[in-house]
């Protein structure tokens, strides 16, 4: 029999999935706007014109109800790991909570200060001291962000850090391998930098309504201009940091890379889907046929450097390759078995006072670590760890579509702006419009990638959701999944009504 | 001195805001409020420091959930 609540491990997840989705809706705008503006005012500071200044006004209005509206509903994911997720939170230890702290330290006096200075600082401050607040409002906003990233990017390749038994949690032993993660350090510019495509999309978008009703068109086309150029240097920087991404995905989750590209075999020279779609195999009930239009080696490229490179599936990792020397999860479910049963027998003879057996123990856990998350599957099916395919597909494959338009669509606009024919072109303005809501879901199918890509684990391999929940009422998850449901839903319409507002009062 | 500047800065940004950005910060107190007085009291304990007393009683709580899951 079963003796996991699933129901409770899924309504977990769902609220959590939930509240992140939902944060993430502010976050980006003001991670990106914040550089935008700080740009809007070098411009104004340099050339001292009076309409750089109404136009960095206007921006600094929508950044401030965006701020206003989206500020602390982070916090909520904190209360979730004390309630829902207390066996994690105990188990990261440390590990989560510096990088957090820092976060928490540095958002709230980087935030009350420099943005205060930005909002009431107008004829109080010198230009160049107001300029510098904006500059380093917008860095301190990113900077809070690199320590939840870098958080995230541990539970991704957990690096700088060791278990120690007696306590039963992970203390970190070298900060500058946590902070300087391969993953984490490009996941933070990758994720920067998709919030800074989105803000140029914003500001596109809102500009390009503004032309479409002939109105504030200078200040509109001002606008325009600095985000275009910024939101090219944004989605290449995506463009790029997205390759880094891929090449790490392949080598710390390639269940993750098998999932997105939905490759159930492996192979030599893999082609990546350039479009496509996922399909219930009827040979096979764990298989998902992918139809559509490849690109031939490109996968390998992406993920190894190499046009030939075998890249392992779904089947590879859960079965095995030896010819790729791929051990199978079974074997891993094995040694992870090892490991909890070692960790069992260290804690018996510790508290018999056997210090031979202890540290004979001690060893053998340590030797198996490594796959210490898999022990808990075992007399399960593997398949279990497979993440579910076709979400991730899908994530995916949209994600970078979008990003890809947002690529044309940026360089399209700033050679109409540069040729001064974008007003007679509606539907071009149209399309900026209604581009916007399509970056609000790349950001989100980002997310989605990442994060059911890699499930079941909570920390990949380490922890699987199953054990990292908190044994409470499944009733209680169920209950403030829908009052934050209500509240996040209620906070976002008041972000439209008003953002809305603003915008149609105009500049 | 620099205090009393500092203080005279916020508390004349504060007097001299918008009526939005009163509405805005009205909003900011709400969601604190819900946050912190409501969320947090009565939904969301911190399961290991109310359920146990020191952290002896907590390493043996997640000593017994890692090592019995799916046992």
């Amino acid at each position: 029999m079963d003796t996991i609540n699933w129901a409770l491990v899924d309504w977990s997840r769902a609220q959590f999935a939930l509240t992140a989705l939902y944060h993430w809706i502010f976050v980006p705008l003001t991670l990106g706007l914040s550089f935008i503006l700080a740009i809007l005012e070098t411009i104004y500071v340099k050339t001292g014109n009076e309409k750089w200044l109404q136009i960095e006004k206007f921006w600094m209005k929508l950044f401030g109800i965006n701020f206003a509206i989206g500020v602390a509903t982070g916090i909520i994911l904190e209360f979730e790991f004390g309630t829902n997720w207390s066996n994690y939170s105990w188990f990261v230890g440390d590990i989560f909570g510096a990088p957090l702290a820092i976060e928490g330290i540095m958002a709230f006096f980087m935030e009350s200060t420099f943005i205060a200075i930005m909002f009431f600082g107008w004829n109080k401050v010198s230009r160049k001291t107001h300029l510098l607040a904006t500059w380093l409002t917008a860095i301190g906003t990113n900077l809070s962000a690199l320590w939840i990233l870098v958080a995230n990017g541990w539970m991704q390749n957990p690096a700088g850090m060791s278990f120690n038994p007696d306590t039963m949690r992970n203390e970190m032993h070298n900060f500058l391998d946590v902070l300087f993660n391969p993953v984490a350090v490009n996941k933070f510019i990758h994720t920067v930098s998709s919030a800074y495509t989105f803000a140029a999309l914003f500001v596109v978008a809102v500009s390009a309504w503004y032309l479409l009703r002939n109105r504030h068109t200078e200040q509109a086309k001002y606008s325009m201009l600095v985000a275009s150029a910024f939101g090219i240097v944004a989605i290449l920087m995506n463009l790029f940091t997205g390759d880094g991404s891929a090449k790490q995905v392949a080598k710390y989750q390639p269940m993750k890379l098998a999932a997105m590209e939905g490759l159930y075999e492996g192979r030599s020279g893999a082609p990546l889907i350039a479009f496509g779609i996922a399909t219930q195999s009827k040979e096979n009930p764990r298989k998902q046929d992918i139809h559509g239009i490849e690109i031939p080696n490109f996968l390998s490229i992406l993920a190894f450097n190499d046009p030939d490179a075998f890249v392992p599936g779904i089947k590879d990792l859960v079965h095995g390759n030896k010819e790729h020397g791929i051990p199978s999860y079974r074997e891993r479910i094995e040694s992870g078995k090892i490991a909890i049963d070692a960790l069992a027998a260290y804690k018996k003879a510790k508290k018999a006072g056997n210090t031979q057996e202890a540290k004979k123990q001690l060893a053998l856990f340590k030797e198996h670590f490594k796959d210490f998350g898999y022990g808990y599957y075992y007399g399960r099916d593997p398949h279990e760890l497979i993440p579910p395919v076709a979400i991730t597909f899908y994530s995916f494959h949209l994600m970078v579509i979008f990003g890809t338009w947002f690529l044309i669509l940026f360089i399209w606009l700033y050679a109409e702006l540069f040729r001064n024919k974008l007003e007679n072109k509606k539907w071009l303005l149209r399309l900026a419009v209604i581009s916007f809501p399509l970056g609000f879901l790349a950001q989100e199918f980002g997310w989605i990638t990442a994060e059911v890509g890699r499930q079941p684990w909570v920390i990949q391999d380490l922890m699987p959701n199953m054990v990292a929940v908190s044994h409470i009422e499944t009733s209680s998850v169920m209950i403030t999944f829908f009052l934050f449901l209500i509240t996040f839903t209620a906070l976002l319409i008041a972000e439209i009504k008003i953002m809305t507002n603003a915008i149609k009062k105009g500049f | 001195m620099i205090l009393k500047k500092i203080w005279l800065f916020y508390y004349e940004g504060f007097r001299n805001l918008s009526s939005d950005s009163r509405k805005l910060w009205l909003i900011i107190l709400i969601k604190l409020f819900i946050m912190f007085a409501i969320l947090k009291i009565f939904f969301f304990p911190n399961i290991l420091k109310e359920q146990f007393h020191n952290d002896q009683e907590r390493i043996e709580h997640i000593e017994n959930q890692l090592i019995n899951t799916n046992k």
